[in-house]
């Protein structure tokens, strides 16, 4: 009941904060409109952080505690994060269409290393649809989950460097957002924008967790049922809990 | 100090064991160097012919072959014992976890070295590159790289030894753990071969050692994780 609370507060802030920067903050005067998708597309990049973040430290969690909790901690995470990055790609591009005239900049680190960062929990989230055994698909993917968040810094990192060695980061500075010499409009904007977002993200996770948990007492439920019929059919109850490698169709 | 010699031995004879199997199964380390400059023959076709393209190309197409020779370099680290039905034994050696991934890395890292001193000289007679002034920055491009690969590949191929669909799982939880590495490599070989103008090959040289530190202690802290299973 609480949560749905979360969940309706969320939607309204969002509405709000949509509102606030769509119509009541003025157009920049170099971008014109498109520069409202930086509210949005901050805000979801910050999350999308967050959640690795999350994913990361739930993965420590499991392989210290063994407790399955802290994979469903780590999946709501992850997943959660691949939503938010997706969504901050795509408000780039469509930001970068007009603005910098191509959807794609190579030149733009964080663009790279968003991209990178979609790939890398992509196939963190395939790894886990690829083992249904819970204690070994929370163990390899906090390994995944892991290296991945090792990686994000040394991806940024070079990266920046990739485009030129003696380029100062202009683009990636991430106290540009932050520019005092921005007007206070557009931070406020911004602010509301992150601060709305950061309400449904914790709704989100909440909801994807105890999803997660559902989904394992299913696992654990159909994993006795299988059991309990095979006993009943006479073979060995073995055949059907070895079996967890192979494809189960 | 004791420990950390036993350790060492630990590694050093699963490394042998590693090289031994690896020797001696015929086929597959020539395969992947074959394929490996098989492709590098192939981006010719898909670049060429016109042949300075294929120049300013080569420090990218070079490390990609490598990239790509080196997922079955790695894949084959674990495949072996888990054919065998070995990788059990692996586990139950009572032997630090760490020496075990240390063993495997260096096998792994050797092998790429191989590969990639192997495709230097295809690069240079394929695509006309004059490597024999560069030979010492290449070759510690391609031992840093190597290295790297190896520290990365190791854990992961342990991870999808297990795995259905395992040839899709490794290239695609791995290219992108890598691509810094691949970033930083491509960078050190352009600057290694143009004579480091803008004076930048120590750097990315640099970065590609920080990559294999952070890799090998990341590697070597979770593999006892991936082989307990």
């Amino acid at each position: 009941m609480k949560t749905r609370v979360l969940g309706f507060a969320g939607l309204a802030a969002v509405t709000a904060a949509a509102i606030y920067g769509l119509f009541v903050v003025p157009a920049d005067l170099n971008q014109g409109d498109a520069q409202r998708i930086m509210y949005v597309h901050v805000a979801s990049a910050w999350l999308a952080y967050a959640s690795f973040g999350v994913t990361a430290l739930a993965g420590i969690g499991y392989l210290w505690k063994r407790d399955l909790r802290f994979d469903a901690v780590a999946l709501a995470g992850a997943e959660v994060g691949v939503m938010f990055t997706a969504f901050a790609i795509w408000g780039g591009m469509m930001w970068g269409r007009p603005v910098w005239g191509v959807y794609w900049q190579w030149e733009d680190p964080r663009l790279t290393t968003t991209a990178l960062l979609l790939a890398l929990y992509v196939g963190y989230l395939l790894l886990r649809r690829l083992t249904d055994d819970p204690a070994r698909r929370a163990s390899r993917a906090a390994v995944v989950g892991l290296i991945a968040a090792v990686d994000i810094p040394i991806v940024h990192f070079s990266v920046i460097w990739w485009r030129g060695l003696h380029q100062g980061p202009t683009i990636g500075d991430p106290g540009k957002i932050l520019n005092p010499s921005a007007p206070l409009l557009f931070v406020a904007a911004l602010m509301a924008m992150v601060a709305a977002f950061t309400l449904v993200w914790v709704y989100l996770m909440i909801r994807r967790y105890q999803l997660a948990r559902v989904d394992w007492q299913i696992e654990e439920h159909g994993r006795l049922g299988r059991i309990t019929a095979a006993r009943r059919a006479g073979m060995a109850p073995a055949a059907t809990t070895a079996g967890n490698e192979e494809p189960a169709s | 100090m004791r420990e950390l010699r036993r350790a060492a031995a630990v590694a050093l004879a699963i490394a042998r064991k590693d090289a031994t199997a690896e020797l001696r199964g015929r086929q597959a380390a020539g395969s992947t160097l074959f394929f490996a400059a098989l492709v590098l023959l192939l981006f010719g076709f898909a670049l060429g012919p016109d042949s300075r393209r294929l120049t300013d190309a080569a420090p990218g197409l070079l490390w990609l072959a490598i990239v790509f020779g080196g997922l079955l370099t790695v894949s084959r680290l674990h495949q072996l014992e888990a054919d065998d039905g070995a990788l059990e034994q692996l586990a139950l050696y009572p032997v630090d976890r760490r020496a075990v991934y240390a063993g495997k890395a260096l096998a792994g890292a050797a092998a790429m070295l191989v590969l990639g001193g192997l495709l230097l000289p295809v690069v240079a007679i394929l695509y006309a590159i004059p490597i024999g002034a560069a030979w010492l920055p290449l070759l510690a491009a391609v031992l840093l790289g190597a290295i790297g690969f190896a520290a990365v590949g190791t854990a992961y191929a342990g991870l999808t030894v297990r795995l259905r669909a395992r040839e899709v799982m490794l290239p695609l939880l791995m290219l992108p753990i890598v691509a810094p590495l691949l970033l930083a490599a491509v960078k050190a070989t352009g600057a290694a071969l143009t004579g480091d103008p803008l004076g930048e090959l120590g750097s990315w040289l640099q970065l590609l050692a920080a990559f294999d530190v952070i890799m090998l202690v990341v590697g070597a802290g979770t593999y006892g994780f991936l082989l307990e299973e």
